[in-house]
């Protein structure tokens, strides 16, 4: 068996060098290891970029670059009146990867969508303990297991989804990550033959790529899919090659040891744009970075209060001063990559004036308060330190006395969800599935208040807003009830938005076809090399 | 000779007990809850808290939790990886090889430099020479690994494109591993040009892994032999008229490689804690590497097992130097 595959890999490795000159293979430099090859047991960025969208498909997808839904294996779907019946019509003769450990006698069928969903879900499936702490993170994460009520097989090519309550927001989880679709015919293999961790490991899927061989810790070599039903791949070959260091994976780009990089330094991003062989893509993160105020504790229970302080917030020199202008300020909850942004509201000016007319507004005079300051750099603030000193100073000036306080990262993430917190707390979000309510209902629902709802804050008008948008099925009405609801919370103002962090991707000149994602996913169907 | 060795062995074993317990009380010790820390900003509710630490086993007493650990240990189980969910074992043993690889070639640079810079800067005591040595070997020792790798990337791979930047081998290369010691490997392969790639991807690393071993065996030599040399029997030898080459070469060094011997044995345990960082800057894919990612995946069973087996190779290292004396300095009789 050993013999056979380095037989076969000798081969491999052998019609790789012979058609050397014809075959193009496409360089991304990785930024970490995969944890492993199933996405449904994981909920990092890497391993998803390195599994999922290479070797996976899913019902849905999302259009590239942007967070709205388009049909992916399922070719069409009807959701019932109600709101509770989703009814998804499969691409018919779609191929699963035959690989040198697989090789599939059938086409994807209504059997494989069904397992993959019961692998997650239903404790009695074979596969849902097969590795010691599968968690399926995000399948209960995003809260499949309260709100499926079944997921069956109608016909070969048709699966009826049934939930227990209207939730629009379902159909944009269907595209993510963890939603892709295994073969079920793979999985019983596996598990006859006593191998299911290699599922984690040699994965098979419908996707643009197949796996071809992962080197821990530094190579994982794919090959383009010849039967994708999108279309064979323009590149022959794809390799991530895992570079964890941002300055050496720039070195390797400038040398042309690959094409295109994640996560550059924010010191090197002029540098690259210069650089004659180089360009850059850049696009707002699906991140928000914020300030939440306790708005169940005086004085910031007070609207006006709370106004005063976003007027005395200089969102412009934090951007500077932190990202060195790799980030834009935030007026929203939302990041503007996001459909339903509201473009039309006005964020507060920076104006100190205003700021102090309304704290005498208030009538609360001068006042000491804490502004919490994360202790890890996370992609929407690199440094909340320093962003909390740039508050303090301006505060001082509208005669408010900030403490800046910390705790380690856990602590802290527990201690900020308590109701009677001292202080405002600076943390943010990056977005799962690019859904709106995944942001407004998540982060600042009433249900969320002692939760994630750091601002305590449960506002009536809004939270009705929120929810009505989350059962309405049409995209339309969901917009105008997000973009009322974006109103309602400028008026309020339980947080500061501080910034919405630039995700910048540097490549080589001659990449073509790379659509940046604002999920933040490095996918790479549909890229090219010219000369 | 038999008796000294078992009584090696049987101090290894409480030594070993006591890593094992650092290395198990350490990780629980930073502070971070590893399933609040897994679930980051997204809240995580007190039902699915206490599901995944029940899963993951740390919802039991700590002492049930260590003993149970090291039972396993006995038969050859560190446990899988919370994050892989591979056997840790396995893991280790996958990547060790580069880490092998690339430690032996720092090591073998180390001393082939090391070591005749010191007899050298000893007998021109005083000279330029010795000085120019002396200095550049303090700098050396006291480089700041990360900062020395990337300033030799950005020259030698970015400015002069001699060497590749990263990595073992060109990616264009790709065979499965044998012996998992790439240098090996890629003559085994018999793909050409493979051995020259993996070579020339050797060369930047080796230098900076070497480069605090290497001031410090040549600062070593130089004061060991130094002492040698203005002992009696140097002045006989001298005296009766041995050409210098042989009173330093023979009656010299080999008085004076005892020192040095324990100190390159030492440097095995710096060449560990180098190769964690040198790893991360050249993306070697080592057990340096993969101890960091683990921290901060907070895999709690790939910390503690890889801190054990980097013990146990490096007990197993000093016990090595402990005989080599006895073959180096026939008085030693144990």
């Amino acid at each position: 068996m050993k013999l056979k595959s380095a037989f076969a890999a000798a081969l491999l490795a052998a019609t790789m060098m012979s058609g050397a000159a014809a075959a193009k293979t496409f360089v991304y430099c990785s930024e970490g290891s995969p944890e492993g090859f199933d996405p449904g047991l994981y909920t990092a960025g890497t391993t998803f970029d390195a599994a999922a969208h290479t070797v996976y498909n899913r019902l849905l997808e999302f259009k590239p670059g942007t967070t709205e839904t388009i049909p992916g294996l399922a070719e069409d779907y009807q959701i019932s009146e109600d709101g509770l019946e989703y009814t998804f019509k499969l691409r018919p003769g779609v191929k699963f990867h035959t690989t040198e450990y697989f090789t599939p006698t059938r086409d994807l069928n209504a059997d494989d969508v069904v397992y993959s969903f019961e692998r997650q879900w239903k404790s009695d499936n074979p596969w849902n303990k097969y590795v010691a702490g599968a968690n399926w993170e995000y399948f209960n994460g995003m809260g499949l297991p309260d709100l499926l009520e079944s997921v069956e097989k109608v016909d070969d090519l048709t699966v009826r989804i049934k939930l227990k309550r209207p939730e629009a927001p379902f159909l944009a989880s269907l595209a993510m990550p963890f939603a892709s679709i295994m073969s079920k015919e793979y999985l019983d293999k596996l598990e006859a033959d006593g191998q299911m961790n290699l599922l984690n490991q040699q994965p098979v899927g419908t996707g643009p790529f197949q796996f071809v061989a992962y080197q821990q810790d530094a190579v994982i070599r794919y090959k383009a899919n010849e039967n994708y039903h999108n279309g064979k791949q323009k590149i022959d070959d794809l390799v991530f090659a895992i570079t964890p260091d941002a300055s050496v994976r720039y070195q390797k780009l400038k040398a042309g040891e690959c094409h295109l990089m994640p996560y550059p330094n924010s010191a090197d991003v002029e540098e690259i744009k210069a650089d004659p062989n180089l360009k850059v893509q850049e696009q707002e993160g699906l991140n928000v970075a914020y300030l939440a105020y306790n708005t169940k504790v005086a004085p910031f229970d007070d609207v006006r209060v709370r106004k005063a302080l976003n007027h005395a917030i200089n969102k412009e020199a934090i951007v500077e001063a932190v990202f060195q202008g790799q980030a834009t300020p935030a007026k929203n909850p939302i990041p503007p990559t996001m459909w339903s942004y509201n473009d039309a509201i006005e964020d507060d000016a920076y104006d100190l004036d205003q700021a102090k007319k309304l704290l005498e507004e208030a009538g609360v005079g001068n006042f000491d308060m804490k502004i919490w300051a994360m202790p890890v750099s996370r992609p929407y603030m690199l440094n909340a330190r320093r962003a909390a000193e740039i508050m303090q100073a301006d505060f001082q000036k509208i005669g408010v006395n900030v403490e800046i306080v910390s705790y380690e990262w856990a602590e802290y993430l527990e201690r900020s969800k308590a109701e009677d917190r001292d202080g405002a707390v600076m943390l943010g979000w990056t977005g799962d599935n690019g859904d709106p309510d995944n942001f407004l209902h998540t982060l600042l629902g009433c249900e969320a208040v002692g939760g994630n709802n750091r601002a305590q804050w449960c506002n009536e008008e809004f939270n009705s807003l929120v929810m009505k948008a989350k059962e309405a099925s049409e995209v339309d009405e969901r917009t105008r009830l997000y973009e009322e609801a974006q109103v309602v919370f400028k008026r309020e103002a339980p947080w500061a938005t501080i910034d919405h962090s630039l995700s910048v991707v540097p490549m080589r000149k001659n990449v073509e076809g790379f659509v940046q994602s604002p999920l933040g996913d490095f996918a790479f169907e549909g890229v090219d090399l010219v000369e | 000779m038999l008796q000294f060795l078992f009584r090696r062995l049987a101090v290894l074993i409480p030594t070993f007990v006591g890593v094992s317990i650092i290395a198990f009380a350490f990780i629980r010790l930073l502070p971070g809850d590893p399933v609040q820390m897994m679930a980051g900003e997204r809240v995580i509710s007190p039902e699915r808290h206490a599901e995944l630490s029940q899963q993951l086993g740390f919802d039991r007493p700590i002492v049930v939790q260590y003993l149970d650990y090291l039972g396993g240990i006995v038969t050859g189980d560190f446990g899988n990886s919370i994050v892989t969910k591979r056997p840790v074992l396995s893991e280790f043993l996958a990547l060790f090889p580069a880490t092998l690889e690339l430690s032996i070639c720092a090591i073998l640079l180390a001393v082939i430099i090391g070591v005749p810079l010191g007899i050298i800067a000893a007998v021109k005591r005083g000279s330029w020479f010795d000085q120019g040595v002396m200095g550049v070997a303090l700098v050396g020792y006291s480089m700041p690994i990360f900062w020395w790798g990337l300033l030799l990337i950005i020259f030698f791979s970015g400015v002069l494109q001699l060497t590749p930047v990263s990595g073992r081998i060109s990616l264009m290369y790709f065979f499965p591993p044998v012996t998992g010691f790439m240098l090996i490997d890629s003559l085994l392969s018999g793909q050409s040009g493979a051995f020259k790639s993996a070579l020339s991807h050797l060369i930047l690393p080796t230098v900076v892994l070497a480069t605090i071993p290497l001031a410090v065996i040549a600062r070593q030599t130089r004061s060991a032999m130094l002492e040698v040399l203005s002992e009696d029997y140097v002045r006989t030898a001298r005296a009766k008229g041995l050409p210098p080459r042989r009173v330093i070469g023979l009656h010299a060094l080999r008085n004076a490689l005892i020192p040095v011997v324990t100190t390159i044995g030492l440097q095995i345990g710096v060449l560990m804690a180098g190769a964690i960082l040198t790893e991360t800057i050249f993306s070697w894919p080592g057990i340096g590497k993969w101890m960091v990612d683990s921290v901060f995946r907070r895999d709690y069973t790939v910390v503690q097992g890889g801190l054990l087996l980097i013990a146990i190779i490096i007990m197993v290292v000093n016990l090595l130097v402990d005989v080599l004396y006895g073959l180096i300095n026939p008085r030693i009789r144990y």
